[in-house]
C-alpha cells in the first residue's frame, strides 16, 4: 500500500519536474506521451476493471480531436471551459450509442462489434466532407482559460500544454481510482469476475457496463481533446484501429487490472517506439521499426505475464518465497 | 428472522414491509409456479410443472440426471425465461422479470458449481451481495469497503453460513465444503425470502454435511427453501415436501412418507441408486 503511493509520488514528481531538466523535444515527447497515457487509462476502466475488451476505443479519441477543431470558431480563441466538455460530450455521446448496442454482444462478437463502430467512424471522417478527408485537419487558434482579460492558460504555450496535461492526467488517475474503491467500481470488479452471479445477486448490469463505457469514452475524448490541440491538427488515422490496437497493447505492457499498469505501459511502448525509430542505433534498419517494436512486444507479454507492473512482485517474490496463497 | 433491513434500501423497501407484515402468519406460499415449462428446441425440460414453496418449509426436488431439476431453478429464479407458464411471488406475476429484478424482489439462489469470486475475500463476496440491496453506484467518495451497511451486512451474512473464522480468506483459497457455504452466505446477504438451492450438499464430506444440514434447517424458519439433491438420505431427513421429477415432469409430490410409499417414485427412481 505505501509502496504504491510512494511509487505514484515520484512518478508525479519527476513528471512535475521533467520540463525543468529537458529541452522542447523532451517536454513534446513527455506530454504526448501523457495524453497516451490518459487514453490507455480510459481502456484500463474497460478492459482491466470491467472485463469489457474494447477494440473500438479510437473512435472516442478521434472524435473528440475532430470535435475540438470544428467546434472552434474559426481565426478566434475558443473557451477551454466551453470546448473541452463539447469534445468529450461528442466522444461520450459517441460512446453511449456503441455501447448501448455493442454491449448485448459477448467476448469476441464485443470485440468485432466495437471495432465495426470505430470503423464506421472512420470512415465517416475520411470520406466525407465533414472531416476533410485524408488530410485532416489544422486548428490555428488553441484554446484559452480566460476570465476577462486575465487569461489563465494558454495552450499555444508549450510548458502551459505540458502542465494541462499533467493535470488532466493526475485528474483522471484520482477520479478512476475513487471509483475503483466504491461501491460502482467494486460492482464493475464483480462484473468481470462472474457476471452472472451479479445478475444473481440482483445487479442489472447492462446499466453498469453502459455507464462504465460512457465513462471512458469520455475519459478517451479527453484524450482526443489533448491531443489535438497540442499537435493544432487531427486526421483520420487518429480514428484508425491501428491506434485502438496500441493503446490495448499498452495497457497489456502495463500489467492489466491496474491504473499505473496503463501509465507505465503507456510510457514503455512511447520508449520502445522511439528506441526502435532511432536511426543513430539501428540504422537503415529503423525504417523497419515496427518490426522490431512487434517483437520486443512479443518477448515481453512472453516473459512478463502480468505486465511491467508485476515485475517488482516477482523481485519480491524471489526474495522472500510467500505461503501460496491466491492473490 | 431475517435481520433488520437498511433505511437507505430505498427500492426493496415496501416489499420489505411487505414481508415483515405477512411474516407471522402460519406457512403461506411465497413463490408459486403454474405449469411452468421450458423448452430447448424441441427438448422439453421442464414440462408443465407446478409447485408451491411456502415459508418455514423445505421443499425438496429430486429426480435422476436430467429430469430438469436444475433448469427448473434456472426459470424460477428469472436466468433462463420460461417457454410457458407463471410464476407468482407473493401473488404478483413475476414471469416476464429478468433475474436482476426478481433477486432485488427476495429471490435468492445458489449455484450447483460455486460460482463466487475467486479473487476477492469471504468478505468482499458477502458484501459485494450485500451491496446488491443498496447499489448506490452514484455515491463515489464512500470506499465500498467501509460501507456502512453492506459492510455489515456481508458480515452477518459470512456468519450466519459459519465463516466468521476465514472473512478475509480469499474465496479461492476455501475447502470445499466452506466454498458451498460461502455460497449460501452469498445468497443470504441479498436478504432473499425464497432460497432456490442447486446442489449444496454436492462433493461434501459427512461433516460438512451435517453442518449444512442443520443451517438449511435453520434458514427454514425465515425463508420458503427449494432444495435440489440427489444425496436421498439428507432429502429424507430435511424436506417437509418433496417433488419427484421425471423427464421434466412432476411425476408426484407430497410428503416425505407419501413420496418413499408411492409406487411409481419406488419403479422409476427410488429404487436406482444414485451416483
Amino acid at each position: 500500500m505505501n509502496a504504491r503511493i510512494v511509487s505514484v509520488l515520484v512518478g508525479v514528481l519527476a513528471l512535475a519536474v521533467w520540463p525543468l531538466v529537458t529541452g522542447s523535444f523532451g517536454i513534446d515527447f513527455v506530454a504526448k506521451t501523457m495524453i497516451y497515457a490518459i487514453f490507455a487509462l480510459s481502456l484500463e476502466l474497460l478492459v482491466g476493471t470491467t472485463g469489457l475488451v474494447c477494440f473500438g476505443q479510437a473512435a472516442f479519441f478521434g472524435l473528440a480531436g475532430y470535435a475540438a477543431v470544428k467546434l472552434s470558431p474559426e481565426g478566434a480563441t475558443a473557451a477551454l471551459l466551453w470546448l473541452l466538455p463539447m469534445a468529450m460530450g461528442v466522444a461520450a455521446l459517441y460512446a453511449l450509442f456503441m455501447g448501448a448496442l455493442s454491449l448485448r454482444t459477448k467476448g469476441v462478437y464485443f470485440i468485432m462489434v466495437t471495432l465495426a463502430f470505430a470503423q464506421m467512424a472512420y470512415y465517416v471522417v475520411h470520406d466525407t466532407p465533414l472531416g476533410g478527408g485524408t488530410d485532416g485537419i489544422y486548428l490555428y487558434v488553441k484554446p484559452v482559460l480566460a476570465f476577462g482579460s486575465i487569461t489563465l492558460i494558454d495552450l499555444d504555450k508549450p510548458l502551459a500544454m505540458y502542465y494541462f496535461v499533467l493535470g488532466s492526467l493526475l485528474a483522471v488517475f484520482g477520479f478512476l481510482a475513487l471509483l475503483l474503491r466504491s461501491r460502482f467500481g467494486r460492482a464493475l470488479a464483480g462484473i468481470k469476475a462472474n457476471e452472472a452471479r451479479m445478475r444473481a445477486a440482483g445487479f442489472s448490469t447492462y446499466p453498469y457496463k453502459l455507464a462504465a463505457f460512457v465513462l471512458s469514452g469520455a475519459i478517451a475524448g479527453l484524450s482526443g481533446f489533448l491531443f489535438a490541440v497540442k499537435d493544432g491538427f487531427v486526421n483520420p488515422e487518429l480514428l484508425s484501429w491501428h491506434q485502438s490496437g496500441a493503446v490495448l497493447i499498452m495497457i497489456i505492457l502495463g500489467g492489466l487490472g491496474h491504473l499505473r499498469g496503463a501509465v507505465i505501459g503507456a510510457f514503455a511502448y512511447a520508449l520502445l517506439q522511439e528506441f526502435f525509430k532511432s536511426e543513430a542505433i539501428f540504422g537503415a534498419f529503423a525504417k523497419h521499426w515496427l518490426l522490431g517494436m512487434g517483437l520486443a512486444i512479443i518477448a515481453c507479454v512472453a516473459l512478463l505475464p502480468r505486465g511491467l507492473i508485476g515485475v517488482t512482485d516477482r523481485l519480491k517474490a524471489r526474495r522472500a518465497p510467500q505461503p501460496v496463497q491466491a492473490t | 428472522m431475517s435481520p433488520a433491513r437498511p433505511p437507505e434500501g430505498a427500492d426493496s423497501r415496501s416489499e420489505g414491509q411487505a414481508r415483515s407484515a405477512k411474516g407471522a402468519s402460519l406457512p403461506q406460499t411465497v413463490l408459486r409456479a403454474r405449469e411452468v415449462t421450458r423448452r430447448f428446441g424441441g427438448l422439453v425440460a421442464v414440462d408443465r410443472v407446478s409447485i408451491d414453496l411456502e415459508r418455514g418449509r423445505l421443499h425438496a426436488v429430486i429426480g435422476t440426471n436430467g429430469a430438469g431439476k436444475s433448469t427448473l431453478i434456472n426459470v424460477l429464479s428469472g436466468e433462463l425465461p420460461a417457454s410457458g407458464g407463471s410464476v407468482e411471488l407473493r401473488g404478483q406475476d413475476i414471469t416476464r422479470w429478468p433475474q436482476p429484478r426478481r433477486a432485488r424482489a427476495g429471490v435468492g439462489r445458489s449455484y450447483q458449481r460455486s460460482t463466487v469470486f475467486p479473487r476477492f475475500t469471504v468478505l468482499e463476496n458477502c458484501r459485494l451481495a450485500a451491496q446488491s440491496r443498496h447499489q448506490r453506484p452514484w455515491s463515489l467518495w464512500t470506499a465500498a469497503a467501509t460501507c456502512a451497511v453492506s459492510l455489515p451486512a456481508g458480515r452477518d451474512a459470512a456468519a450466519r453460513a459459519g465463516l466468521a473464522d476465514v472473512l478475509h480468506t480469499p474465496a479461492a483459497a476455501l475447502s470445499h465444503g466452506q466454498r458451498r457455504q460461502l455460497e449460501i452466505a452469498m445468497c443470504l446477504a441479498t436478504e432473499p425470502e425464497v432460497l432456490l438451492l442447486d446442489e449444496p450438499l454436492a462433493g461434501m464430506g459427512a461433516e460438512e454435511t451435517e453442518r449444512m444440514l442443520a443451517l438449511l434447517s435453520e434458514l427454514k424458519a425465515g425463508h420458503a427453501i427449494a432444495l435440489v439433491e440427489h444425496d436421498m438420505d439428507a432429502v429424507f431427513r430435511v424436506a417437509d415436501v418433496i417433488t419427484v421429477m421425471v423427464n421434466g415432469a412432476v411425476l408426484a409430490s407430497g410428503t416425505p412418507q407419501a413420496v418413499r410409499a408411492n409406487h411409481e417414485v419406488q419403479a422409476a427412481y427410488l429404487g436406482v441408486e444414485e451416483t
